[in-house]
């Protein structure tokens, strides 16, 4: 992961965003560090169903990733901490990072990596094949993440293509609900949070000039 | 779904094997020389918790028992939470004494027995296996006695064909009823001939004790060959019916969880496969699940001629 603070030494090195990205990357990662301790050195520390545990301790992350990243444009608009954008990409990759380990986590534990056998599931459960719809979403998106590629496909391209993210946390939500048995409290509130974030963006958008927003929409 | 990990189970709270199966030894061999009083006093000086029962007189299976910790820190009992780490943690203040469960509908001598009445009844050991609708299983050692036996004393009159169980419902100690996931009272139902059938276990403890508040103290059922949602758990009143009753699950989702339940790996649950299972605590659901959860020897025949796919 690159940082964003300026190897110049004419700046100060310890800017805000300087400081919180690094420990906002430590933060994240942690989940994943303690689970592979756990895996490692003591899975009942997950309780007695370790597999279990980490299959929702990693879809929890990759959700709540999802909706930091979401997040980046609101803060950044309601705030004016214009550096908040330098955390974005870092938020997304998380979000990449946790859904990978969700996956393996799936296709290990559960389907003992036997790939014919997880067609089928996908297949026939309708809430796996939403969150595998939303993982194979994501990938394009990872993939086109850093610098070089953005130029490669134009940033108004870029940009669009990057509008995955939407339909991407809408089917995590509802790969979520759908996987919950009584109690939907968490993707419900889960849910709100990413309702409010998107409304937020249909606020920018119908605030937005009407000739703007046509340029947009025919763009 | 906050970041926790869960109940934290240190090695230092599961039973070592060696301690558990000598205690197991003791015990049999205690009572195969005659001095069962010997040992129960000998039981309850380590643990005012201990029961008096018999060791050998249900066969165990090969399957390797579960972790006391494991079966005690991770439990469906949604009265206190809907988390699994919920039960062990609120279920602490749940008072068990006094307790009585009150049986009645279509029976001939409808009577009221406090729990102590029910400690009464020979007790012996069996060793079950336990699968959860979710694909999860263990093996557990409950305490108990067959249903039929109590069954028997209030007399079923000859319009009695199933049998309800209605679990309790305290608000003031049951923290998960203020939040209505089921209709509380979680009630459940068997057949009358299922209620019968010698596997069914009116149990009252586990693992050489009573049963810890977060497993159902300080009496519930054990159908083994049943999902384990269909094990009511905290039972309050047992009543006779003419009629299939109206159970929790199948009230909630009918779609999900029919009045049967019967484990069967043919039949897969709406949204996820049943025919492997994973063996708690192991990572991977590498076990394969067998018909009646592998009881079909002794229960198929409740069923002959029965489409268990539509009766699921």
């Amino acid at each position: 992961m690159s940082t964003t603070t300026s190897n110049s030494f004419f700046k100060p090195p310890l800017s805000f965003i300087g400081v919180i990205k690094p420990l906002l990357f430590c933060f994240l990662l942690l989940p994943s560090l303690l689970i592979s301790y756990a895996i490692f050195f003591d899975p009942l520390m997950l309780g007695a169903n370790p597999a279990e545990a980490i299959l929702h301790h990693t879809g929890d992350w990759v959700i709540y990733s999802l909706l930091l990243t979401l997040a980046v444009t609101p803060v950044r608009r309601v705030t004016k901490w214009n550096d908040a954008i330098k955390l974005r990409r870092m938020l997304g990759l998380f979000s990449f990072y946790y859904v990978c380990l969700h996956f393996l986590a799936y296709l290990g534990f559960d389907r003992l990596f036997d790939l014919s056998d997880m067609a089928r599931e996908i297949a026939k459960r309708p809430f796996i094949l939403v969150g595998f719809l939303a993982f194979l979403l994501m990938i394009p998106l990872a993939v086109t993440s850093t610098r070089g590629w953005v130029l490669r496909i134009g940033g108004k391209a870029w940009a669009k293509l990057h509008k995955l993210i939407y339909p991407i946390a809408v089917l995590g939500i509802i790969h979520y609900w759908w996987l919950v048995k009584r109690d939907i409290f968490w993707p419900l509130l889960l849910g709100l949070v990413l309702a409010a974030l998107l409304v937020y963006r249909l606020f920018l958008f119908l605030r937005s000039a009407p000739r703007q927003r046509g340029v947009r929409a025919s763009s | 779904m906050t970041f926790t990990f869960g109940p934290k189970i240190s090695s230092s709270e599961i039973t070592p094997r060696e301690i558990y199966l000598s205690r197991r030894h003791f015990m049999g061999s205690a009572l195969a020389t005659g001095a069962a009083l010997a040992a129960s006093s000998a039981l309850s000086a380590t643990s005012p918790a201990a029961l008096s029962f018999s060791q050998n007189a249900f066969p165990k299976p090969s399957d390797t028992v579960t972790d006391r910790a494991l079966a005690t820190t991770y439990n469906n009992f949604y009265e206190f939470g809907t988390s699994k780490s919920d039960p062990a943690r609120n279920a602490g203040k749940f008072t068990t004494k006094p307790w009585t469960v009150e049986i009645g509908g279509e029976v001939a001598k409808p009577k009221t027995v406090g729990i102590e009445e029910l400690l009464k009844f020979d007790l012996e050991e069996r060793v079950y296996r336990l699968r959860c609708v979710e694909a999860w299983s263990m093996v557990i050692p409950w305490i108990g006695f067959p249903l039929s036996k109590l069954l028997a004393q209030v007399e079923p009159t000859s319009k009695a064909r199933y049998v309800k169980f209605t679990t309790a419902s305290k608000p003031d100690e049951m923290p998960g009823l203020s939040y209505r996931v089921l209709d509380w009272p979680y009630t459940e139902g068997l057949r009358l001939d299922e209620a019968m059938h010698p596997l069914t276990l009116l149990t009252l403890g586990m693992y050489g004790e009573v049963l810890p508040n977060q497993n159902g103290a300080p009496v519930r059922i054990v159908v083994p060959w049943k999902y384990g949602f269909k094990s009511a758990k905290s039972i309050v009143r047992i009543d006779l019916v003419a009629d299939e009753p109206k159970t929790a699950w199948n009230s909630a989702a009918p779609n999900e969880y029919g009045f049967y339940s019967n484990v069967n790996p043919a039949v897969d649950h709406p949204r996820w496969s049943q025919k492997r299972e994973r063996r708690l605590p192991g990572f991977f659901a590498n076990h394969d699940t067998e018909p009646f959860n592998g009881y079909g020897e002794q229960v198929a025949s409740l069923y002959s001629g029965m489409d268990l796919a539509k009766f699921y």
